[in-house]
C-alpha cells in the first residue's frame, strides 16, 4: 500500500464527508430547533440535483445550476414546511417518521412523474475538469477539491451565521427554549420556516454537486440520507459541531475502510476470502462505528444528555 | 369496541373465503395475494407488539424479516444443492423441511433481537429509532456484499420447502399453512397483551418511571417484548421466502422497515388486527392503483400523510363505536 493511494483515499473520504456535512447540518438544525425527525431531507437533495440539471440543460451554465439547486430546494422546503411539516412539530416521533416517510414516496414519485425514470447528467464546468498536482506527487481531481473547498466555505458560513448574526441568536435561542423566545416576540413560525428552508437548500446544493460526479436520478437522496442520520447520531443530535466532526469521521471511515480492510485482512487470510470478508465488513463499518459510539455515549459525541 | 370485534371476525371469514373462491374460480393469483397479506400481516403483528403496545419505535424490523428470510433461503439452498453448509461443530448440509427450518428461524431471529435489543434499548427516543435503523442497514450491506448467497442479485430456491405428508407447492395448501401461523401469532399476542407481563409493557408505553417505581425491571420487560416482536417478524420473513421462492437484500432495506411500520399505522396502532388490515389495504392499493398508474406510491404517500395528519388512529378506528364519555 503506497502512501499516495492512502492520501488520495483520505481526500476522497474528506470530500465525501463535506457533502455529508451539507446534508447533516440541515438535518441536525431542524431537529435541534424544531424537534423534528425529517426523513424527507433526502428528497431535497434530489430536488436540488434535478433543479440544477434542469437549469444546466436550459442555460448551459454550471454556476446558474448551483444557484438553481439552492433556490429550488429552498422553495420546495418552504412550500412543504407550510403545507405539511408545520403540523408535525407537536406530534410524537412516530408520526414524524411516518409522515416524512410518506413525503419521500410523494416527492420521489412526483419527480419521476415530471422528469421520467431515466437518470439525467450534469456536466462539470470546463475549468474544474481535470486534475491538479498537490504536494509534488499526488494528483487529485480539481472538481473534488472544489467540493471540499465549498464544504469548508459553507461550514464557515454556517458558523458565522449561528454565532454572529441575529438570526443565529434566534436559532440558538430556539434550540434552548422555544416557549421563551416566542414569548419574547420572535415570530416562531417564520423562524421555523427559515430554518427548514435553510436546511433544504444546503441539502439541495449537496445534491447538485454530487449529481455532477454521479447521476441525477430518483431515489438518489435516500442512501445519503441514511448516512446523514448516522452522522448526526454519532455527532449528537442538534449539534452542528457534532455534525461536522461526525461527517468527516463517517466519510473517512467509509472510504478508507472499503479500500484498506480487504488489504489488511490479506495479512491473516487467503486473498479470495479476505476480499469478500473485507468488503462486507468495510461496507458495515460506519454502522458498527455508530453502534459502538452509542453504546459508549448513548447521546452521541456532542449530544446533550 | 364491539363493532371492531365483529369486524375482526369478518376479517377472519374473508381470509378463509377469498382463497377458497380463488381456488374454485381458478384464479391462483388471488390466493398468492392473500398469502402475501397474511405473511405481511404476521410481520406487522410482530412489530405492533413492540411499537404499538410497548412504545418501542423500531425502524429496523426489516432486519428480522430479512434474517428469517435468509436463514430459510440458505438452509434450503444447501439442501437442494446437497452442498455442505458447515462442518463444525457438527456437519450440516442445510434442510428443506419446514419443521426443521422454523425452529432454526425462530431461534436465530430471537437471538438477533436479543443482541440488537441489548444494545439499542440503552438508548431512547430518536436515538433508539436511529440505532435500530443502523442495525438493519448493517445487515443489508452485509447481504449485498457477501457473495456466497447471491449478493445483490439475491438467492433463488427452486423448490418450496416441504412438510411431511402435505404438498406445500400447492398454493392453497401453502396459504392455509400461513393462515395457521397467523392464527397462532394472533392467539399468542392476545394472551400476551392480557397477561400481567402485557400490562407491564403497555404501562411502560404510558409512563416508564412509574412502572419502575413499583419494582418492575423495565429494561428486562422491554427486552423480552423486543425479542418476541423480532421473532414473530422473523417467522414472517421465513414464510415470505417460501412464498416467493426467492430472497434478496431488498427485504432488509430500510424501506421494508418503513413498510412494516406503515401496515401497523394504517390499520391502527396497538390493535390486534390492525397490521393485518393495514397489510391488506396496502396490497389492495398496490393492486388497484398499480393497475392504473405506475406512480401508485404517490397516492400511497398522499393517503398516509392525510391519515397521519387528520385520522390519526388507523382504519380499524373507523369501526370503533365510541363510548359516550369518549370524545
Amino acid at each position: 500500500m503506497s502512501s499516495i493511494l492512502f492520501f488520495e483515499q483520505l481526500l476522497n473520504g474528506i470530500q465525501f464527508g463535506t457533502m455529508l456535512f451539507l446534508m447533516s447540518a440541515g438535518l441536525t438544525l431542524i431537529f435541534g430547533v424544531m424537534g423534528l425527525i425529517n426523513l424527507a431531507h433526502g428528497s431535497f437533495y434530489m430536488i436540488g440535483a434535478f433543479s440544477a440539471a434542469l437549469i444546466a440543460g436550459l442555460t448551459g451554465s454550471f454556476w446558474l445550476a448551483l444557484l438553481a439547486s439552492l433556490s429550488g430546494a429552498a422553495i420546495a422546503g418552504v412550500l412543504i414546511e407550510i403545507l405539511i411539516i408545520r403540523r408535525l412539530y407537536r406530534r410524537d416521533h412516530l408520526d414524524q417518521v411516518l409522515a416524512t416517510f410518506a413525503l419521500i414516496l410523494l416527492l420521489s414519485e412526483g419527480v419521476r412523474w415530471c422528469f421520467g425514470a431515466f437518470p439525467l447528467y450534469l456536466d462539470i464546468p470546463k475549468n474544474l475538469n481535470g486534475t491538479l498536482l498537490i504536494l509534488d506527487d499526488i494528483i487529485y481531481s480539481k472538481y473534488r477539491l472544489f467540493i471540499i473547498f465549498m464544504g469548508l466555505l459553507i461550514a464557515t458560513g454556517l458558523y458565522v451565521l449561528i454565532t454572529k448574526t441575529r438570526l443565529g441568536v434566534r436559532i440558538r435561542a430556539g434550540q434552548n427554549d422555544r416557549q421563551m423566545i416566542s414569548a419574547l416576540g420572535v415570530d416562531i413560525s417564520k423562524l421555523y420556516t427559515i430554518v427548514f428552508a435553510l436546511g433544504a437548500s444546503l441539502a439541495g446544493l449537496a445534491g447538485a454537486m454530487i449529481g455532477a460526479i454521479q447521476s441525477v436520478e430518483v431515489g438518489m437522496g435516500e442512501p445519503i440520507l441514511i448516512l446523514a442520520f448516522v452522522v448526526i447520531v454519532i455527532g449528537g443530535i442538534g449539534s452542528i459541531k457534532g455534525a461536522l466532526i461526525g461527517s468527516i469521521l463517517v466519510g473517512v471511515t467509509d472510504t478508507i475502510g472499503r479500500i484498506f480492510l480487504p488489504e489488511l485482512l490479506k495479512i491473516f487470510m487467503e486473498p479470495a476470502s479476505a476480499t469478500s470478508v473485507g468488503s462486507s465488513i468495510g461496507s458495515m463499518l460506519i454502522y458498527i462505528l455508530m453502534a459502538l459510539i452509542l453504546i459508549i455515549k448513548p447521546s452521541g459525541l456532542f449530544g446533550k444528555t | 369496541m364491539i363493532v371492531e370485534k365483529i369486524f375482526n371476525k369478518w376479517i377472519l371469514v374473508f381470509l378463509f373465503l377469498i382463497p377458497v373462491l380463488g381456488f374454485i374460480f381458478e384464479e391462483p393469483y388471488y390466493i398468492t395475494l392473500t398469502t402475501k397479506v397474511v405473511i405481511l400481516g404476521i410481520a406487522g403483528i410482530g412489530l405492533n407488539l413492540a411499537l404499538g403496545y410497548c412504545g418501542l419505535i423500531s425502524f429496523g424490523h426489516a432486519a428480522f424479516f430479512g434474517l428469517g428470510g435468509y436463514v430459510t433461503g440458505i438452509l434450503s439452498f444447501h439442501a437442494l444443492n446437497s452442498e455442505l453448509m458447515f462442518s463444525w461443530p457438527f456437519v450440516s448440509s442445510g434442510s428443506s423441511d419446514m419443521l426443521v427450518i422454523w425452529p432454526i428461524v425462530i431461534l436465530s431471529s430471537a437471538f438477533l433481537a436479543l443482541i440488537i435489543g441489548l444494545l439499542s434499548l440503552r438508548t431512547t427516543g430518536v436515538y433508539f429509532i436511529m440505532i435500530t435503523l443502523a442495525f438493519a442497514q448493517m445487515l443489508y450491506f452485509f447481504a449485498i456484499s457477501w457473495p456466497n448467497y447471491g449478493g445483490e442479485d439475491g438467492l433463488s430456491i427452486y423448490m418450496r420447502n416441504s412438510l411431511p405428508i402435505i404438498n406445500t407447492m400447492d398454493p392453497l395448501t401453502f396459504y392455509f399453512i400461513c393462515l395457521c401461523w397467523l392464527l397462532i401469532v394472533i392467539f399468542i399476542s392476545a394472551k400476551l397483551i392480557n397477561s400481567s407481563f402485557g400490562m407491564a409493557f403497555q404501562a411502560i408505553k404510558q409512563n416508564e418511571e412509574r412502572v419502575k417505581s413499583v419494582g418492575i425491571e423495565t429494561f428486562k420487560v422491554k427486552l423480552l417484548v423486543f425479542v418476541i416482536s423480532g421473532t414473530i417478524t422473523g417467522l414472517a420473513g421465513s414464510l415470505y421466502t417460501d412464498l416467493n421462492r426467492f430472497i434478496s437484500p431488498s427485504v432488509l432495506n430500510w424501506q421494508m422497515s418503513g413498510e412494516i411500520m406503515v401496515f401497523v399505522i394504517l390499520g391502527g396502532i396497538a390493535r390486534l388486527y390492525g397490521p393485518l388490515v393495514g397489510a391488506a389495504f396496502f396490497i389492495v392499493l398496490e393492486q388497484t392503483l398499480g393497475g392504473y398508474t405506475e406512480n401508485w406510491q404517490f397516492w400511497l404517500g398522499l393517503i398516509l400523510i392525510l391519515e397521519i395528519l387528520y385520522v390519526r388512529t388507523g382504519i380499524l378506528s373507523l369501526f370503533e363505536k365510541k363510548l359516550k364519555y369518549e370524545k
